[in-house]
């Protein structure tokens, strides 16, 4: 490693941030595009399982209130990608990469949605996850990217509570409407102890090693753990997992060691929904190809 | 077009930068502005800017140290204990004793 190289390590790893106009490495450079296309290519491909429920939510105000998460989550995937573009890498070159499968995006949203206890659970635990991810994203080397985190942390917690509100609304209803949503988390929480990644040690992280990220991935699992099996427990629901105890004394989670050769094979695009959704992003991108020639043309 | 935004999220606060938009004009990027950053009324201004319109100045060196300007170029403790101790003020001043 050069000595400017070097300097530039020791900055980041002191707390430092670096601006789009400041000099850096090129591996630096790359690790983050690819980290923060990633988090891009979710935003846009985890409204497609709720995209499915707009027609089949229940109330108008639930229709209202998915309606409003999706258009946030694509505002993110606005503003995410425009930070990958300021790093040399245009928005359509993204896109393209999406759809072709080269780059990833999360492992929950490779899976379908099969009831509306499944969108209850994905708005309530699925974004509670991903919050506490976006949280330590805040502190991230990178000003920009960390910038914007604020304002879509900011919207997540909206979510949240309308997950839970959901949630809530059917475990106070009938047995059906509970059983519903105990089969949906049974169904979830495998993906949910795969989120958060293999519990790789920080200092073996790239992304943690040039402070992209400033938590483990186990530290954000344990995280998650604290904050929400308490919540899932005391309204009567069982988390499919015997295993799973918090230690009284270090305080530490303990849980059935997930399959992490099925994460990596769900985000590489083997996951139970991963093509139907590919196929739908492609369909979807050459059916609105004539908005973008319209808007352009009307500017020109 | 990129076009940096600016916005104030309270009425007597400053504006800060919020983040971007790619529009093809003004019209289209104040309809982005308005969606991304004001349509939870989070914002009571937001400034759209073209990004070429930024001068941006990054470099600020100070080869002569002009400490005079700044306050860390006074050290007055020393001038102070023995102006007070000519006046024969030293008992009463405040934090007397563990004056250095």
């Amino acid at each position: 490693m050069d000595t400017r190289t070097q300097e530039f390590l020791d900055y980041v790893q002191s707390g430092g941030q670096v601006e789009t106009s400041d000099w850096m490495p090129d591996e630096y450079r790359s690790k983050l595009v690819k980290f923060i296309e990633m988090h891009g290519n979710s935003e846009l491909m985890g409204v497609l399982p709720e995209r499915d429920w707009i027609l089949r939510a229940p109330t108008l105000q639930r229709k209202l209130a998915l309606t409003a998460k999706i258009q946030d989550e694509v505002g993110h995937a606005q503003l995410i990608y425009r930070v990958v573009e300021d790093l040399g890498k245009p928005r359509s070159a993204s896109l393209d990469d999406l759809v072709s499968g080269k780059s990833k995006f999360h492992n929950v949203f490779h899976y379908p949605t099969k009831t509306w206890g499944d969108v209850g659970v994905i708005a309530w635990l699925v974004d509670a996850a991903a919050i506490v991810s976006q949280k330590a994203l805040l502190k991230c080397s990178y000003a920009p990217y960390a910038r914007i985190m604020k304002k879509i942390c900011w919207e997540e917690s909206f979510h949240i509570l309308h997950g839970r509100d959901v949630i809530l609304a059917m475990v106070t209803g009938s047995r059906e409407q509970f059983a519903l949503v105990q089969e949906a988390l049974n169904r979830w929480w495998e993906p949910l102890m795969h989120f958060h990644g293999n519990p790789i040690p920080a200092e073996e992280d790239p992304m943690y090693v040039w402070r992209i990220k400033s938590q483990a991935n186990e530290d954000a699992r344990q995280e998650f753990l604290d904050g929400y099996v308490p919540q899932i427990l005391e309204l009567g629901l069982e988390i499919p997992d015997k295993a799973l105890v918090k230690d009284g004394e270090t305080g530490v989670w303990s849980y059935t060691e997930p399959d992490w050769e099925k994460l990596r094979a769900v985000v590489t695009g083997h996951g139970p929904a991963s093509e139907e959704r590919l196929a739908f992003r492609r369909l979807s991108r050459e059916d609105v190809a004539w908005v973008e020639r319209v808007v352009l043309a009307e500017a020109a | 077009m990129i076009f940096e935004v600016f916005r104030q999220e309270r009425k007597g606060q400053p504006l800060q930068h919020a983040g971007t938009v790619d529009a093809p004009n003004e019209r289209f990027a104040e309809i982005y502005a308005r969606e991304q950053y004001g349509r939870r009324q989070e914002s009571v201004a937001l400034w759209l800017v073209p990004r070429e319109a930024v001068n941006e100045i990054d470099e600020f060196p100070d080869e002569f140290e002009m400490k005079y300007r700044r306050v860390d170029g006074y050290s007055i403790k020393a001038r102070l204990r023995e102006a007070r101790e000519r006046a024969g003020t030293l008992e009463a001043a405040p934090g007397a004793g563990d004056a250095g």
